[in-house]
Formats: C-alpha cells, structure tokens, sequence
C-alpha cells in the first residue's frame, strides 16, 4: 500500500529549485514581473494626496492594492504548465513515472515548487510595497490603507488561492499539451477569471468589505480544491506517458 | 579503483531490507574483456527451475482502434538475459512500459518480479524493477550526480551516495561526476541512465535499446556490464534492434510483430526454422546436381545460389556428411569444402518479420 512520502515531495521541490536557478532566464523573469506589478501601485499612492479635495481616500487606494493581486495570478502560470509538458519534451518524464512516486507526490512537489517561488515574492513585494506607504505615503493614505482590513485580507488571504488557481490550470494544461510554447499560451489564460475578480472589486461592482475578502476567499478556496481534484483525475501514468486519454 | 575498470558493486540486497553497508559482492572487469556468449552454465539454466521473474499471460494493448500488441505470453526465469526483438512499431517499447506499470493493459495477467500487475501494485513493482527508456531522460542543467541524487530521493534510498558512487563506477563514470548532463555526448548520456538504473538495484532491469548511439567501445562496456549483472542473478529485459547484440547476450529471444512471433534460445530458433543444412563446394559445377543429389538418401531437399556451391538440407548432419563427400568423390567432382551451413538470428528475425510481410527490420 503506498502512502504518500514527504521526502519524494521534498526531493521534486528541490530538484525544480536547483533546475530554476540555473536557468537564468527563469530567474529574471520571476523577478522582474512582480516588482513590474509594484510600479503602478507605487505611482498610484503617491499621486492621491496630490488630488485636492479627496473626500475618501479609501477609494483611490483600491484599484492599486488589488493590483498587487494580479502578481500571484499572472505569475505561476508560465511555470506551471511547463511542469508536464516540459519533462514530457525534455524525455525526462518517462523515467520519473518509473520510479516509485506517487500521483499525489508528484503534484504535489511540482504544485509546490511553483506555489513557494511565487508567494516569497509575492509577499516580499506586498513587504515592499507596504513599507513604501508606511515611509513615503502621506498619513492620509496610510491610514486609508492600513484602516482597510479587507484589503489587507484580500492581500494576503487571496494570494495563496489565486496561485493555487493558476497552477491548477497550468497544470492541467500542461497534461493535455503537446508542446510547451501551446502549453504556455494556454496556461495564461488561467489568470482571467482573477483579473476579472479584482475588476469587479476594484471599479465597485461589489465593495471589498471584509466580509466580501473572506467570502471570495471561501469560494476560491472550493474552487482550488475542485481544480485540484480534476488535475489528479488527469494525471495518470498512462495519459503522462502517451499524451492522449487511457483507453482499454 | 583501476583505471579504465568496469566496475560493478552490488549489495545484494533487495527490495525494502536495503542495508547503508555495501555487503554484497565486489566485481572488477577490465575495459574490453571479452563477451562471452550465454553458456549452459549460466544462471539462468538455475533460475528456469524456480518461480519465473516475469510471467505474461495473454496481454493485449489497444489504443482506441489500434492494437499495439496482442495476446503475447511468455515467462522469463530469473537471472535471464531476455532479447524481445521486433520491427518499429511492433509493441516493443509499449510492452516494456505496461511490464513497467506505466500504461495499463487492454485484458490479460502478467506477474512481475512476484507482484502481479495491477495499478494498485504498481508502487511496489516500480520499486523491484529498472527501467531505462531509449532515451535516458536526464536534467540538462543538473549534473551527473544531482540527477542521481534526485532519483535515489525519489526511491527513498538511505545510503545514496554510496549507490550513487557504485553506480557511476559500474559504469566508467565517476571522473565525469561533476559535469552537466547537457554537456555529455550521446553515449556519456546512455551511460548515466544506465548508472540511474542500476542504483535501485533492481531485481528486473528493462533496458530499451541500451546501446543505441554508443561507440563500439562503449557498447562493448555495457554487454560486459550485462553480462556481469546476469551472473548476479538480475534478470534483464532487454529490447534491441542489434540482432548480433542480441545473440551475443540473450538466454532466449521473442519476436514480437504485434502478436509474438517466436520465442526460444538463438539456437534452437535457428534449429526450427532452417533445420540442418549442409554447404558443399566443388571446383567445377556438378554436371547434373538434380540427378546426383536424387540419389543420396540423407538429402531432404537442396538448393544452389552460385555455381559449384550447393546448400543440401538434411536429417542429420553427423551421419549425412561422410555419404555426401564418398558420393561426390565417387561422381568425379573435386569437393573444396563441406561445412556446416551457419545461420544468424537475423536470419530468423528476417523470415519471420517477412513472413508477416513487414520487409525490413529496422
């Protein structure tokens, strides 16, 4: 009876790791376009006291701190449907399925190793960023954002979830590709359904209360799990190995 | 280590009761020593006895509409060099992933290394067997021993450096530890999967076309590497499109067309199909070949490709040759030689595959 090993995860985690970082162009990828979401929302807090007669700043700091959401959405997806396809291209995943690892582990490591890259930097942006407003912003602006619990929720409650979404999808997409760039391009339209999310909260459609960031995070949370589940279903031995669905 | 050694260190121990200390034999074979091929000796004669290492019963594999292979039977006893030969495209490789527990079967049983198959065992038959594919799949921006290393976490191996280093050893590789895998030729690549399969020190080893792309040199280190592994006892699958590879270290063969074709000893094949054939040259073609040869009870039936060279098929060779040189010498005709006639495992391959109008191996 197999059960499920943490050491088999923890080797594929350390394996993607050590395979990103000698891959530079993965490395400066992954590091600008998080700090290319921080841009806008950095400009934006600043311009804010600039407008005079602002009756709630709460409502011009919206829209940029949301954006900040757009970096745990975007991001993953690329590498997450490379985790297939790629060792698939590359040859290497037939001898990776020979071995003793598990379905499970097998998602699980590849999930991880995207979802730890992507969060560190998500959080050290969001640290940035932060911290940028607590120095620089006026006390005005501040306070706005800081007095906003829900979009601090929303900040770090949704990110883990919408990453865990996007890897869903790239991984799921990475199964059913026969080639990485399709996978790629595919893979990125996991982070519409987020982009339209953060547009419904940011232009008012619905208002980010609290109670709103907890009960999105709810939803998502069954979404990720549902997602999750499919792309479990899908990762069989056989469908890895051949590209196309088991037949009898 | 000797410079230039092939190396093999085996534990000798298998499945879960792994031991950190290497306690099991220690085997040193110089760079190109001979390849000898099976003799009656060989462990495999020891393993037919007991329970086979690899028992098939009717497999069959359809994709949709398409039938990869259907109803193969076959056993393989333990510490057999066993060939599966065929066409492209004839099930080979397909074979080998289903008996690996990568791909399931349409309907039929196998047992593998005593599990039987199912994807509930398929945890505990990868953990007793080794596949190497055609292409060795290795992490390009990993070195040698980092992809090692990834696969002895995977197999959850307490002592993995000491395998790692055996395992490099047994395969001429430990200078190259350190070195990149994108950076290896083609052949230094096949080596490292090699090494890879080896450290699980599995009890079947599926070796997919282990030479393709190797040098003859280093061709030469994986047959000595083989043949070293089947005198300790692990039963090697190996499927190859080197007919001459396959006579060299294969117990027996099968042929596999989709459906399986044949399967026996190289010699035996030979035996089946072309019988005892005897090659006869005089200086001078015989004046009535047909007539003479009529006249020779031992001779079933013969056939001449050039002149003065006759190819005589007959009961016994032992007892028919004497009656054909006194009958020849009796007609007049100056006899050059008379031998036996020798046919290869290719040419078994090429009238069976021809026989299903396939033309060509490839």
């Amino acid at each position: 009876m197999n059960t499920f090993s943490s050491a088999r995860l923890m080797a594929v985690i350390r394996k993607e790791m050590r395979d990103y970082r000698r891959k530079r162009s993965i490395v400066v990828t992954m590091l600008i376009l998080p700090f290319m979401f921080l841009i806008e929302p950095v400009v934006a807090i600043f311009v804010v006291p600039a407008s005079s007669g602002v009756s709630d700043p709460r409502n011009y700091v919206i829209l940029p701190v949301l954006y900040l959401l757009l970096i745990p959405s975007i991001m993953p997806s690329t590498l997450a449907a490379f985790t297939v396809v790629g060792e698939r291209e590359q040859g290497t995943l037939e001898p990776l399925l020979t071995t003793p690892i598990s379905q499970q582990e097998f998602i699980a490591g590849k999930g991880a190793a995207v979802l730890i890259p992507t969060m560190a930097l998500t959080y050290g942006v969001y640290g940035l960023f932060l911290l940028a407003v607590e120095v620089f912003a006026k006390s005005v602006v501040s306070s706005a954002i800081f007095g906003q619990g829900s979009l601090l929720v929303a900040l770090i409650l949704m990110a883990p979830l919408l990453a865990s979404w996007s890897i869903a999808v790239g991984m799921a997409v990475s199964v059913r590709a026969t080639e990485i760039r399709v996978a790629q391009q595919l893979g990125a339209l996991a982070s519409i359904p987020p982009v339209l999310l953060i547009l419904i909260l940011a232009v008012g459609v619905i208002h980010p209360t609290l109670a709103v960031a907890l009960i999105f995070s709810i939803i998502l949370l069954g979404v990720d799990v549902r997602a999750i589940r499919i792309v479990a279903k899908m990762m069989n031995r056989e469908r890895l190995v051949t590209g196309s669905k088991p037949s009898r | 280590m000797v410079h230039g050694a092939l190396q093999l260190v085996h534990t000798g121990i298998k499945g879960s009761e792994r031991s950190t200390a290497p306690g099991g034999f220690l085997l040193t074979i110089e760079r190109g020593t001979a390849v000898h091929p099976p003799s009656a000796s060989s462990t495999f004669e020891a393993g037919v006895k007991g329970e086979p290492a690899l028992v098939v019963r009717h497999l069959t594999k359809r994709f949709g509409d398409r039938t990869a292979y259907a109803d193969v039977s076959f056993e393989v006893a333990h510490g057999e060099v066993f060939g599966f030969l065929g066409p492209n495209g004839a099930g080979k490789t397909t074979t080998v992933r289903t008996l690996g527990t990568l791909i399931a079967p349409s309907s039929g049983t196998a047992i593998v290394a005593g599990i039987p198959l199912s994807v509930e065992n398929g945890v505990e038959i990868r953990q007793r067997i080794g596949i190497m594919p055609e292409n060795p799949g290795l992490y390009d921006r990993l070195s040698v021993t980092e992809n090692l290393e990834y696969f002895a976490a995977l197999y959850g191996f307490r002592d993995a450096h000491v395998r790692i280093n055996d395992a490099l050893d047994a395969v001429n590789l430990a200078d190259r530890a350190q070195d990149l895998c994108g950076g290896l030729s083609k052949g230094l690549r096949q080596r490292v999967g090699l090494a890879r399969t080896l450290m699980s020190d599995p009890q079947i080893m599926f070796l997919d076309e282990p030479t393709s792309g190797l040098d003859p040199v280093a061709a030469l280190e994986v047959h000595t590497l083989i043949n070293s592994l089947r005198a300790k006892g692990v039963t090697i699958f190996l499927t190859t499109h080197r007919l001459d590879e396959a006579e060299k270290l294969c117990d027996r063969v099968a042929i596999l067309n989709t459906k399986l074709r044949t399967v026996g000893r190289p010699a035996d094949l030979r035996a089946q199909l072309f019988h005892n054939t005897l090659r006869v040259r005089t200086r001078t073609p015989l004046a009535n070949p047909g007539a003479f040869f009529a006249t020779l009870a031992s001779i079933n039936e013969w056939h001449s490709n050039e002149p003065g060279t006759y190819e005589l098929e007959v009961a016994d060779v032992q007892s028919a040759a004497p009656d054909i040189v006194r009958g020849l010498v009796g007609e007049g005709a100056d006899v050059i030689s008379v031998g036996e006639s020798a046919h290869s495992l290719e040419d078994v391959y090429l009238a069976l595959i021809d026989d299903d109008g396939n033309g060509t191996a490839s």
